[in-house]
């Protein structure tokens, strides 16, 4: 019996070694995967799904006008997407064929405007672009996060992986050593959360303003001092390509309420 | 730009008590911070919010630094004939900003 365990365990070794690539870094076990919503105190989480009071709906409602509005030249976005967009920012950031780029969201919706509408790209940050993006993200709240992270986006995801992975800035800390390693246990007088981006744009309590998952990460890397990438870097947006994949299932929740 | 949220409901009966609440989008900047260069972050509030049904006073407020940014209020209104609510919010420099939501009591 024990000489019948033995090989059904070297049978089971060599059959994992075959399919998954080695790696001696902790992953966040699939069952465990929780939003960041989980870890807000329950009259934060109670204003986050009131869809009139939580205030990030206050530049949701500008993306909706924004959205049907006709730019000077170009149709305006409603023209082509007639029925919404329900159910897409839950697959971004993807693969963009026509430029051979990975794009997140916001990248989208530029470029989007650029190509159809004849406009200049809107700078990241600025209210149009916060207000369309939390529009178009909304309208996939409740959505599973599903991205695709094989062909060609699979060398931007492992930027994205090494990213996270690698220690930084005075603090010699990594993403995956707050975020993988130790969520759920208390960082001064907040909890650590998994570092999902699911509720992103999403309104800061910081903040007191609605603001993108680039600020936040600006955010993270500034407080293990670090040197903040700029908005829309491409490194960020590997980045956010293996947040989304180290969140599927969980969903969308933009605008989130975040501390 | 700021941006205007309202819950009235649009219908009622005679003496119903209805919940109302208005959002406003406003930084509400206290003057009390300061920016990345030390030099002060001028104080830029609402300084005003008055709620009028068929035109009389229901409800007022005035705002202080205190408040926090992009405000929500939420009163009660004793429903009694068909009209409309109008609700202004007037900042320190008297700039006005007014939306109105009709109701209809049966």
């Amino acid at each position: 019996m024990i000489r019948l365990a033995g090989l059904v365990s070297i049978t089971l070794i060599t059959a994992c070694s075959a399919t998954t690539e080695v790696s001696d870094v902790p992953e966040l076990a699939a069952e465990d995967i929780v939003s960041a919503s989980v870890f807000l105190n329950s009259e934060t989480r109670a204003l986050q799904e009131d869809t009139f009071a939580n205030p990030g709906y206050l530049w949701v409602d500008r993306g909706e006008a924004l959205f049907s509005q006709p730019p000077a030249a170009g149709p305006a976005c409603i023209t082509c997407h007639e029925k919404g967009l329900r159910g897409v920012a839950a697959t971004y950031p993807a693969y963009d064929e026509n430029i051979g780029q990975v794009l997140n969201l916001e990248g989208r919706i530029n470029q989007c405007r650029v190509t159809q509408q004849s406009e200049p790209a809107w700078t990241f940050e600025s209210d149009e672009l916060l207000s369309i993006t939390a529009y178009v993200a909304n309208q996939s709240l409740g959505e599973p996060i599903s991205v695709d992270v094989n062909g060609p986006a699979r060398a931007v995801y492992e930027v994205g992986r090494d990213y996270f992975q690698t220690r930084r800035g005075q603090f010699n800390l990594s993403c995956q050593q707050c975020h993988t390693e130790n969520w759920g246990k208390r960082l001064r007088g907040d909890t650590l959360s998994q570092g999902h981006g699911n509720g992103f744009p999403a309104y800061r309590l910081e903040w007191e303003s609605l603001g993108s998952l680039h600020r936040r990460l600006r955010d993270c890397d500034t407080g293990v001092r670090a040197e903040p990438l700029p908005y829309g870097d491409p490194l960020y947006v590997a980045l956010e390509l293996y947040l989304a994949e180290r969140s599927k299932g969980i969903s969308i929740e933009t605008p989130g309420i975040r501390r | 730009m700021t941006s205007i949220r309202l819950a009235v409901p649009e219908t009622a009966i005679a003496g119903e008590i209805i919940e109302v609440k208005a959002l406003i989008r406003h930084p509400m900047e206290s003057g009390h911070r300061r920016g990345s260069r030390g030099e002060v972050i001028e104080r830029d509030i609402i300084t005003r919010f008055e709620c009028l049904y068929l035109g009389e006073q229901v409800f007022a407020a005035d705002f202080h630094p205190g408040i926090a940014a992009n405000p929500l209020l939420t009163f009660y209104v004793r429903a009694s004939r068909s009209g409309d609510l109008e609700f202004t919010w007037t900042d320190q420099h008297g700039a006005i900003w007014s939306e109105a939501s009709s109701l209809t009591v049966s």
